[in-house]
């Protein structure tokens, strides 16, 4: 279904999304009517679905960043989907993931500074449902942060 | 820090959700005019509150079915043994993220992989043999879902 023209245009379009079609067509090697028609397809068939920017959150001033690791109570069936749909209503989580392993969800969560993430941390998230634990992890640096696939 | 008033919020939400918007669709949903609109997005970008873009990508279709959380406790403490394992696990193509952190493990990372036996293979080969590592964690992710954040 997708060729190696397909890859290396995502490929490169990946490493730098802003660029004009052409440009991506140049450093492709694929020319670039070529180029605008792979694009297409790939848009067609769903899988460039688009393009997200990326806010720097420290930038806005929110300079804590906390990963909070939930073990859920499995006893509670709907646990997962309202602990989920509760998290949602936080504005201070940025994102929710769920896992198979040793943590069942993950939410990422931001705040202007310690004092403001205590409050959240009361106030929002120890009383989110069916919790067991909760464990956090700080954010400290980020050494690395590309999500780009290696195609 | 950059002070940001509903406007600006307006246009930041909707070019997380879409980053080629034209300054006309962008002033449409901030509910400004199109050269309002390019003026403060030019200054939010200008001021850093814009990183870049990313694509979204139908990463299943793309052959990556599997995307892992890597909690990794270093074995060694030591100034040395941390900007070598930084540099190391930089360079591995399928690492997607790198967070230094603090509390049960030292560092936060995403996987991508074909599948769990990719994974595997990723796992023993390139990160168990980073210099340095020590304990590790993995949770498969199962769903995974993008807030807004607090721009509301």
């Amino acid at each position: 279904m997708l060729d190696d023209t397909d890859r290396r245009l995502l490929r490169h379009l990946q490493a730098d999304p802003g660029q004009s079609v052409a440009d991506l067509a140049r450093t492709s090697g694929v020319a670039a009517s070529r180029a605008y028609k792979r694009l297409e397809r790939l848009q067609a068939m769903g899988v460039l679905k688009g393009q997200r920017a990326v806010i720097d959150w420290r930038a806005l001033g929110y300079a804590v960043e906390v990963s909070l690791r939930v073990s859920l109570d499995k006893t509670e069936p709907r646990a997962f989907d309202e602990f989920i749909a509760v998290s949602r209503e936080v504005p201070e989580v940025s994102e929710i993931q769920t896992f198979l392993g040793r943590v069942d969800v993950r939410l990422t969560v931001l705040a202007r500074d310690m004092r403001h993430y205590q409050e959240i941390y009361r106030r929002r998230i120890l009383t989110l449902p069916h919790i067991v634990d909760v464990e956090a992890l700080m954010h400290v640096t980020t050494i690395k942060d590309v999500e780009t696939l290696p195609l | 820090m950059i002070d940001l008033d509903d406007t600006d919020r307006a246009l930041l939400h909707a070019l997380q959700g879409d980053a080629t918007l034209t300054a006309a669709e962008l002033g449409r949903r901030a509910g400004v005019s199109q050269s309002v609109a390019w003026r403060r997005v030019k200054r939010l970008t200008e001021a850093g509150a814009i990183r870049g873009r990313r694509l979204d990508l139908d990463k299943e279709a793309l052959g990556f079915g599997v995307t892992v959380f890597l909690g990794v406790k270093l074995a060694a403490k030591g100034r040395a043994s941390l900007e070598d394992f930084e540099r190391a696990v930089t360079a591995i193509p399928e690492v997607q993220t790198v967070q230094h952190v603090l509390g049960r493990y030292d560092y936060r990372l995403r996987v991508v992989a074909r599948d769990l036996s990719d994974f595997e293979r990723v796992l023993r080969r390139r990160i168990m043999t980073l210099p340095g590592a020590g304990e590790v964690e993995a949770n498969v992710v199962l769903s995974e879902e993008r807030r807004p954040g607090p721009l509301g």
